[in-house]
């Protein structure tokens, strides 16, 4: 009955054990791409509340019990992805969930830095197939966008090749009403970059070459690598190595960026409330300076410096206080801002407020476990790299192109008519060498190509951009 | 409120309604029958429009859909169909009042039988397959049909939950499987199956292919329309041991028949359900049997009456072999608790459900032991886990709820001045959606001398009953169209 050979992609039957904050997100990304899926949480509340619109079956129960597992159809389950609030218990239901089916692909959510240097060995003793670590993820973004600041998201593709950045356009600024077609002229030779989603207001399109940017708009941009420097010098943001950061919160993010800032020669200092937290971090991290004060107080700022630091990142647990502190930074002129939010989008109502670069977690974490899932549907023609932006209403996605996909070789600009509305491929990767496409460029196999899709329904395969 | 969704799916429902009544106009057609053809043609030319024209109103509908959605649109939707389903009757004019062949349809969509006919028989070909078909279309659900069909947009899936728990009776409705859409392709795959079944063992028993599908239909759907004045007496004893059997198959969840397509025959086994609804049909049986065996010339026959009646009566299907009106009044007082009593939750047939029974009995084991050890911890069990005791507090809410809508629709159809018999007997019949009563309108009776007035009383009831009230009361309270406060 029905019609499911509509239904592009292989439907897969997932388990996600664990519905907090990123549990929910993978439910309803998973179910948007039409798979089969089994909630499994301890709490029948937050099953019956947090999932009555999407489309899944729900178990109650310890997820990493036998009973339950099987309750779930542990035995005709592809993919498990344990995300409950405790590492071990995400790791003996996938350890229970292996015994079970040995064929099931097994995804933990393992995040507690002690476990950090054994991930590897566990990862191979316990037969997982991905550990991912959200708030690793996280202090690895907000690291990279302070090495180079300007922009307020960096997510790179092509083995670190390519980028995708997220800047503002200014009031006044070099780019404010410029049209698209003009910008190689503005920005002058040797620039060569691609606006290719731009958010104004509630709207996010796709823009043409007819497209004026206005202030306030957030812009992506895809760019190789090499000409990001360029890109914020000819824009006139002048780029300065931080020497300094202050972390408010000392939480698990905070552990991990201290440690991979300290590494790059940043000095940093933490401002954590908790004594016994604070008294651990130090002895953790040595080298950071860790002042046990209350990093809500505007008082406790000043006297630790905010109005000297290069960089202020809020990393609380509570999105509120992230996002006030991090306005106050702004007032008081702070280079250079992060906000970490846990609960709210990375867009919407954040994209008014002057709260700088925002990371969330668990849009990283969600995010990397989608593109995951995409790539065993389909091993060969499947995205190598999902990013999506823009509260998750563009995605960018990598393609490494095949024999399979349609129109080898072929100009872009013959291709116009087939390749659907909202979509466009900004960049090309041959050889290792990046352009960032005109109508002449084409791409061979091997070739590298990143595709923006500001379309509402996912892109699996590379030939699904065509008509 | 979100009136676009609500709108789309009422608009498709209707679609749904005017495509499956091309049948019966194909069946006119071949009959040559001009007008009844031309009527059913109209009235599809109606629900089309009608369906458009909400279908438009629905365009850039944004998918918020909760479960005040859910219950609206099941409601409306019901309402809308019911009036669409009636046009055939009255265009045709072989009904010739409106609120009787509303009536009629309203007993047929919601499996009741109860019918304002006084000469069945009468009534051309393509009626009598309309109003059987509406009891199979209206024993599963439509909604539930339209899930199974119609594909949803991945954003909205979840949506559909919401409508399928609203037209799916029992106090709790689950999935069977993971994705919705499935579900409801699976719990009509069984149903087409069991029907065809059905179909099948009546042909082989020699009845016509046309009363066959009617009868099926009508056992399906747990309606209990006949083609014949005197229900199922004039068939052979064979062809009603068939629709006995196969009433109650359709009186059990249908989930039990998923756990048996997967071979999981010990969690059927212990399925409290399902061994409290063969344990009440079978003492049922035994004591009418014993009852009545004085007016049959074998116990054997007795048993056969016993048992057709008993199956007809607790899937609230209500056909009948015998006039039970003539039997001793034990075993019409049987009959009147299995009307209450009813099916499984999640089969097609109405009354109170089964499980709902047993939750309340074991509510009030629970309270008589608290009564005497106040302080004692208990929880509701039943299959082996424990209920959540959100289920046993709406179980008993709608046992309240139940109890006041029928006194007062009750109280109404007094007005008519006929017995307390005939009044509580119809209105209980006719919210269980059962069919006959006893007295005027027992086995050989039928609903034509009520007023309008009472008419419209009744229909309301067998919706309250086969959507089992909250989808239709919620249209009445101001929160469900407002989410402002």
């Amino acid at each position: 009955m029905g019609g499911d050979g509509k239904d592009k992609g292989i439907t897969m039957r997932i388990i996600v054990a664990g519905d907090g904050k990123v549990g929910l997100e993978l439910l309803r990304l998973l179910s948007e791409e039409g798979h089969e899926l089994v909630a499994i949480d301890s709490s029948g509340d937050v099953l019956k509340r947090q999932i009555q619109n999407i489309d899944v079956m729900t178990v109650e129960g310890n997820c990493a019990a036998m009973s339950v597992l099987q309750e779930a159809g542990i035995e005709h389950t592809d993919i498990l992805i344990a995300v409950t609030g405790s590492d071990e218990i995400n790791l003996l239901c996938c350890l229970t969930a292996k015994n079970l089916h040995g064929a099931v692909h097994t995804i933990a959510r393992v995040r507690s830095p002690e476990y950090t240097e054994q991930l590897y060995l566990m990862r191979e003793d316990y037969g997982l197939s991905l550990i991912i670590n959200p708030e690793k993820e996280a202090a690895e973004e907000i690291s990279r966008l302070l090495q180079l600041p300007g922009f307020l998201k960096r997510e790179t593709f092509a083995k670190g090749r390519v980028e995708l950045v997220e800047l503002l356009v200014n009031e006044g600024g070099l780019l404010q009403n410029t049209k698209l077609m003009d910008l190689p002229r503005v920005l002058g030779p040797n620039c060569n970059v691609l606006v290719c989603a731009v958010i104004r207001g509630d709207e996010v399109f796709i823009p043409t070459g007819g497209t004026t940017l206005l202030a306030g708009d957030h812009i992506y941009v895809t760019a190789p690598v090499t000409n990001l420097s360029l890109l914020l010098t000819r824009i006139g943001v002048t780029r300065r190595k931080i020497r300094h950061a202050l972390l408010i919160g000392g939480g698990r993010v905070s552990y991990y960026l201290t440690q991979q800032l300290l590494l790059s020669g940043v000095r940093v200092k933490i401002i954590e409330r908790d004594e016994a937290r604070a008294a651990q971090l130090a002895t953790m991290l040595p080298e950071a300076s860790i002042i046990l004060d209350d990093g809500a107080s505007p008082e406790a700022l000043v006297r630790e410096g905010i109005t000297e630091t290069d960089a202020l990142v809020t990393l609380t647990g509570i999105d509120e206080q992230n996002v006030l502190t991090s306005m106050y930074g702004s007032t008081l002129g702070v280079p250079l801002v992060a906000t970490k939010v846990d609960r709210i989008g990375s867009t919407g109502i954040l994209e008014n407020l002057s709260v700088g670069s925002v990371v969330s977690p668990k849009e990283t974490c969600s995010a990397h476990i989608v593109q995951y899932v995409r790539a065993m549907e389909n091993q060969a023609g499947a995205a190598v790299t999902l990013h999506r932006v823009a509260d998750g209403r563009v995605e960018a996605l990598e393609f490494v192109v095949n024999e399979k996909m349609r129109f080898i070789g072929e100009p872009l600009k013959n291709l116009h008519s087939h390749i659907k509305k909202n979509i466009l491929i900004s960049c090309i990767t041959h050889r290792g060498r990046t352009v960032i496409p005109d109508g002449n460029a084409h791409y061979e196999k091997n070739d590298t190509v990143i595709v923006i899709n500001g379309r509402e329904s996912p892109i699996l395969q590379f030939n699904d951009i065509f008509e | 409120m979100n009136v676009k969704m609500i709108a789309r799916i009422t608009g498709l429902s209707l679609f749904l309604t005017s495509f499956f009544m091309l049948v019966p106009a194909g069946i006119a057609v071949f009959d040559g029958q001009r007008l009844n053809a031309l009527s059913y043609v109209g009235s599809v030319l109606i629900a089309c429009l009608a369906g458009s024209l909400l279908l438009f109103f629905a365009r850039g509908d944004n998918g918020t859909f909760y479960a005040q959605e859910g219950f609206a649109a099941t409601g409306i939707s019901w309402i809308l169909m019911s009036l669409c389903g009636a046009l055939p009757f009255r265009v045709s004019g072989e009904i010739p009042r409106y609120v009787d062949a509303l009536f009629e349809i309203i007993s047929g969509f919601t499996t009741t039988g109860a019918s304002i006919l006084t000469d069945v028989e009468s009534l051309s070909r393509c009626h009598l397959y309309w109003r059987s078909f509406s009891h199979w279309l209206g024993g599963m659900g439509m909604l539930v049909f339209l899930l199974a069909v119609v594909p949803q947009a991945r954003k909205t899936a979840g949506a559909g939950m919401h409508l399928m728990r609203a037209e799916s009776p029992g106090p709790s409705v689950g999935k069977l499987v993971p994705t919705l859409r499935k579900t409801a392709a699976i719990l009509y795959g069984l149903y087409i199956t069991l029907t065809a079944l059905c179909v099948l063992f009546l042909l082989a028993g020699g009845m016509p292919l046309f009363d066959s599908l009617c009868i099926a239909y009508g056992t399906a759907g747990t309606g209990g329309f006949s083609v014949k004045n005197d229900s199922m007496g004039g068939y052979s004893p064979y062809l009603q041991n068939v629709v006995t059997v196969f009433m109650l198959l359709f009186g059990v969840n249908f989930s039990i028949y998923f756990l048996l397509v997967l071979r999981q025959f010990k969690q059927v086994a212990k399925n409290e359900e399902l061994r409290l609804y063969l344990a009440i049909a079978g003492s049922a049986i035994l004591l009418i049997a014993w009852n009545i065996s004085g007016m049959y010339a074998t116990p054997g026959e007795a048993l056969h009456h016993a048992a057709f009646q008993v199956s007809s009566i607790m899937t609230t299907t209500g056909y009948g072999t015998v006039d039970f009106e003539q039997w001793p009044a034990f075993s019409k007082s049987i009959l009147l608790i299995l009307m209450y009593i009813g099916a499984c939750a999640g089969s097609t047939g109405g009354g109170l459900k089964v499980s709902r029974v047993l939750l309340l009995l074991k509510t009030v084991k629970q309270t008589v032991r608290r009564v005497l050890h106040p302080r004692r911890v208990q929880t509701v069990r039943m299959d082996g886990r424990a209920v959540d005791p959100e289920i046993t507090n709406n179980v008993n809410a709608y046992l309240a709820v139940y109890c006041v809508i029928v006194l007062l629709s009750f109280m109404l159809v007094s007005l008519d001045g006929y017995s307390i018999g005939t009044n509580l007997s119809a209105v209980t019949a006719c919210f269980n959606n059962i069919g006959p009563g006893f007295e005027l309108v027992g086995a050989t009776g039928n609903y034509s001398h009520y007023s309008d007035f009472s008419k419209l009383v009744l229909s309301a009831d067998m919706l309250l009953g086969r959507l089992e009230i909250f989808p239709l009361l919620v249209l009445f309270s101001p929160d469900t169209w407002s989410r402002k406060a």
